[in-house]
């Protein structure tokens, strides 16, 4: 089963990444964008085909390691 | 004194802290490969700059779980001196050593420049050598040392004087224009509630030789050297 995850930075959470590609696009002539926000995007085999199984996998990966709950969040498709 | 210097792949300056305990101020020092164990009879442990996995996934987020880790987390647990070092910061964050995050630095720059820092407590085993209100000048050297932690956790460690350093003024004042990297609070370095773990941004090892210009980060070094003389010193 493939899981692909998103990590993304919470709500509040000031994202430079974010703040200066929102100033290119501007410059590129895109002006009516705005929040710009730069995140994660994973993808990982999981060798398991019961669903239940692999949802509490990922959920444990994404807590310990693939994101820092502290400023990120996270959000997984599995199929 | 036994100091152990941990080696991560990609630790870049693990031997600029094994020339300044070894050859400046004449300790024993140890190298120890994240995937060994930590020997016995070590007095204290750094972890060193550099950019550990490659700063893969997050700065630190790899390196907490080198095979070494548990080690360096039984030995602070224990009240074992640790110091985390920029990207040894970032690792003690990552692992749960010392709360907070680092984010990217608000310019998106690598800054790599010499800046003040205050020390805000001088009763520590870190900085027992300092004046309190001290203003050392100190190298750093990062991308991604802007300090972040909830609001809460925030008030805990100003109100328990867990914050060390900030960066300031040449005179000694804190202030936006000088906060290098957007740092919450300007804030510069923490240790954690017990008072035996330390993290800092700025490099005390590349400011501690009258030849390269600046001898302040050594202060530090002292500190930590006398308070394990002095085991009475320990904690806050």
């Amino acid at each position: 089963m493939k899981a692909k995850i998103h990590v993304t930075l919470k709500q509040g959470i000031l994202d430079p990444q974010g703040k200066a590609i929102e100033h290119a696009l501007d410059s590129l002539g895109f002006k009516n964008t705005a929040n710009m926000r730069v995140g994660k995007y994973m993808e990982v085999d999981v060798n398991e085909t019961d669903r239940v199984k692999v949802d509490s996998q990922v959920k444990a990966m994404c807590e310990k390691l693939l994101a820092n709950t502290v400023i990120e969040e996270y959000r997984y498709e599995l199929q | 004194m036994t100091i152990g210097v941990v080696v991560f792949p990609g630790s870049n300056c693990d031997h600029d802290c094994q020339y300044i305990f070894k050859d400046v101020l004449g300790q024993h020092v140890e190298m120890i490969w994240h995937k060994d164990t930590l020997s016995e009879g070590l007095d204290a442990i750094v972890l060193p700059g550099g950019f550990s996995y490659g700063d893969y996934l997050r700065t630190g987020a790899i390196a907490r779980f080198s095979p070494v880790m548990d080690a360096v987390k039984e030995f602070a647990n224990k009240g074992g001196p640790v110091i985390g070092i920029c990207n040894g910061f970032q690792i003690l964050l990552e692992a749960g050593l010392l709360p907070g995050v680092m984010l990217r630095n608000t310019s998106l720059n690598f800054i790599c420049k010499d800046v003040y820092v205050k020390v805000e407590n001088a009763s520590t085993r870190f900085t027992n050598r300092c004046e309190s209100g001290q203003v050392l000048k100190i190298s750093i050297a990062h991308a991604d040392g802007n300090y972040y932690t909830d609001p809460v956790t925030l008030a805990g460690i100003k109100a328990n004087a867990q914050v060390i350093f900030r960066y300031c003024t040449a005179e000694g004042k804190v202030t936006s224009e000088v906060n290098p990297n957007g740092s919450l609070d300007n804030i510069a370095g923490i240790m954690n509630a017990e008072g035996n773990v330390l993290g800092l941004m700025p490099h005390p090892e590349r400011s501690a030789e009258s030849v390269l210009g600046n001898e302040d980060g050594r202060l530090i070094f002292l500190s930590m050297l006398e308070s394990l003389k002095k085991p009475q010193l320990t904690g806050v």
